[in-house]
């Protein structure tokens, strides 16, 4: 039996085609592109530019110059909201973000607090996606950015961006959008949407690890930003240091390929989602789909399956890979803030489990999967006490055939 | 994290999974954790008349190592006196499953749920044979 990856949303496989446009970067072509001075650095920093017309072309930027190279979405997420927020201090020093945003986004917000700034944590619905009016009533004089994701990374649930877009700019207030798992997933356009900065990383979409980048719009408005490296100056001083050419590279193509292929990858994939997701619930009842539907990633599935705790779920998923809602890795549990963001109830929140699909599952791949979750909750359940009380309780039916 | 083989195979192939008759004289029932702290763990034993444990059962929800941890227990206790069987340590199953540090606690409910199921059996010996 061959391992089943649905985890995509922790990481892909990188795509054959992106690890060859990498190749020649990681070989031959090895200048810096920073080298002004012979060949070598002017098929590196040519091959660089190239990327970064691939990656504005996915988001819709006005221009190349837009796009700044970063080691991935949490440091494009520090530069955004420690460098904005210095820059703009003495604008005001209130920042909006939401509860289910990724700790790279709520770590530096946290950090802000100890430095004297106020962030506003704005809450979600039971799907996970703000309330445009909670936001607008937030927004105030003194407030300098606004950073919402674009769509969670455990639940899949897309926000309103565009709607926020609009709230944001009339009253001057900059639009972050933490896009890691939207980018090359669904279409994103920073000029209709009122993006000002974006957040997005490689990894996720079948290029390498260890590269990502920060869309930075520069007209209407010209979006200021402290650097956190110094250095160099490389990337218009935004983030010093010698640029990955080959990282830098793959992103480029990985981003070129999900551009082309993202209708299609999207119609299979978000099938291949729904055929999982009809079939557990078919066979395995009780169980909780976590988010909404309507405005969910087409690769995302995140179910709470009753009675049976996620990690144990996983382990006797033996050739499955996916995650548990939270990991049972201390005395108290740390349930998924995500989870308890939407309200999902304590007791339900250790049974959660997400399933995340890419471009290379197969629908046999999805099959496998069905039959081995099926068995072992089937299993699970048998020796669960809270599935036994449930049954005596006749809060269930027992299922018959 | 990769797991012990020990924990593997009592996950895999757990042993005195069930439920005895909680209102058995002879029977005591623990039940420690809750689903909201992501492990709930219920072991039963039932006493034969020479006090020696002759059947342990339990039901857990909870990951792997919470499962094993419970396997191993039951597995002890059969043939044990009460007594011996208060004198197990969690130490010992963290000991016999190579459990990692994180995943200590599962051995600690198993032991507080023996403890427990002790306890409500000498509760009902008392009340019985009073």
């Amino acid at each position: 039996m061959s391992r089943v990856y649905l985890d995509n949303n922790a990481t892909t496989r990188l795509d054959p085609r992106v690890l060859d446009a990498m190749m020649p970067y990681l070989t031959d072509r090895f200048g810096n592109a920073a080298s002004r001075s012979h060949a070598f650095g002017w098929e590196a920093e040519e091959a660089v530019e190239k990327a970064r017309e691939q990656v504005a072309g996915l988001i819709g930027a006005e221009s190349t110059k837009e796009i700044v190279w970063t080691s991935g979405a949490t440091e494009s997420n520090n530069i955004v909201i420690k460098g904005v927020t210095s820059m703009y201090a003495e604008q005001g020093r209130h920042v909006i973000t939401q509860r289910t945003e990724h700790k790279a986004v709520l770590d530096p917000c946290k950090f802000l607090e100890t430095q004297g700034s106020s962030v506003t944590v704005l809450d979600v619905d039971s799907g996970g996606r703000i309330r445009l009016e909670e936001l607008e009533s937030a927004i105030r004089e003194d407030t300098i950015l606004v950073s919402v994701m674009f769509a969670n990374n455990e639940i899949g649930t897309i926000q309103p961006i565009a709607e926020i877009g609009r709230l944001c700019k009339p009253r001057g207030v900059l639009f972050h959008t933490d896009a890691t798992q939207a980018f090359g997933k669904v279409p994103i356009d920073v000029q209709a949407m009122g993006i000002d900065l974006l957040s997005c990383s490689g990894h996720k979409i079948y290029g390498p690890k260890g590269v990502g980048a920060l869309f930075v719009r520069r007209r209407a408005p010209r979006v200021r930003c402290r650097p956190l490296f110094h250095g160099g100056g490389h990337e218009r001083g935004f983030r010093s240091g010698t640029l990955n050419v080959p990282g830098i590279v793959g992103l480029g193509q990985a981003a070129a390929l999900t551009g082309a292929e993202m209708a299609a990858d999207a119609a299979r994939i978000g099938a291949l989602r729904d055929r999982l997701w009809t079939a557990l619930r078919d066979r395995i009842e009780p169980i909780t789909r976590n988010g909404d539907p309507q405005h969910c990633l087409p690769n995302t599935l995140n179910l709470s399956v009753h009675y049976v705790e996620g990690e144990g779920l996983m382990m006797a998923c033996k050739d499955l890979a996916f995650s548990s809602g939270s990991a049972c890795t201390s005395a108290s549990l740390e349930p998924s803030h995500v989870l308890k963001a939407l309200g999902v109830a304590d007791d339900v929140a250790p049974s959660s489990i997400r399933l995340s699909l890419g471009r290379f599952n197969t629908a046999d791949e999805v099959e496998t999967a069905i039959d081995q979750i099926t068995r072992a909750v089937e299993r699970l359940r048998a020796m669960s006490p809270t599935y036994e009380m449930a049954l005596q309780a006749g809060s269930l039916q027992r299922r018959t055939g | 994290m990769p797991y012990s083989e020990k924990i593997l195979q009592h996950f895999e192939h757990p042993q005195n999974v069930g439920s005895l008759d909680t209102d058995d004289p002879h029977v005591g029932t623990g039940v420690v954790g809750s689903p909201a702290c992501g492990d709930m763990l219920r072991l039963q034993i039932r006493v034969g008349d020479d006090g020696r444990i002759v059947e342990a059962k339990f039901k857990t929800f909870g990951c792997g190592s919470a499962i094993a941890s419970s396997s191993v227990a039951t597995e002890w206790l059969k043939g044990r006196t009460v007594e011996e069987a208060l004198a197990l340590k969690n130490t010992d199953i963290v000991e016999e499953l190579q459990l990692p540090l994180v995943k200590i606690h599962c051995s600690v409910l198993a032991e507080e749920a023996i403890r427990a199921a002790v306890a409500d059996l000498r509760a009902k010996q008392a009340g019985g044979g009073s």
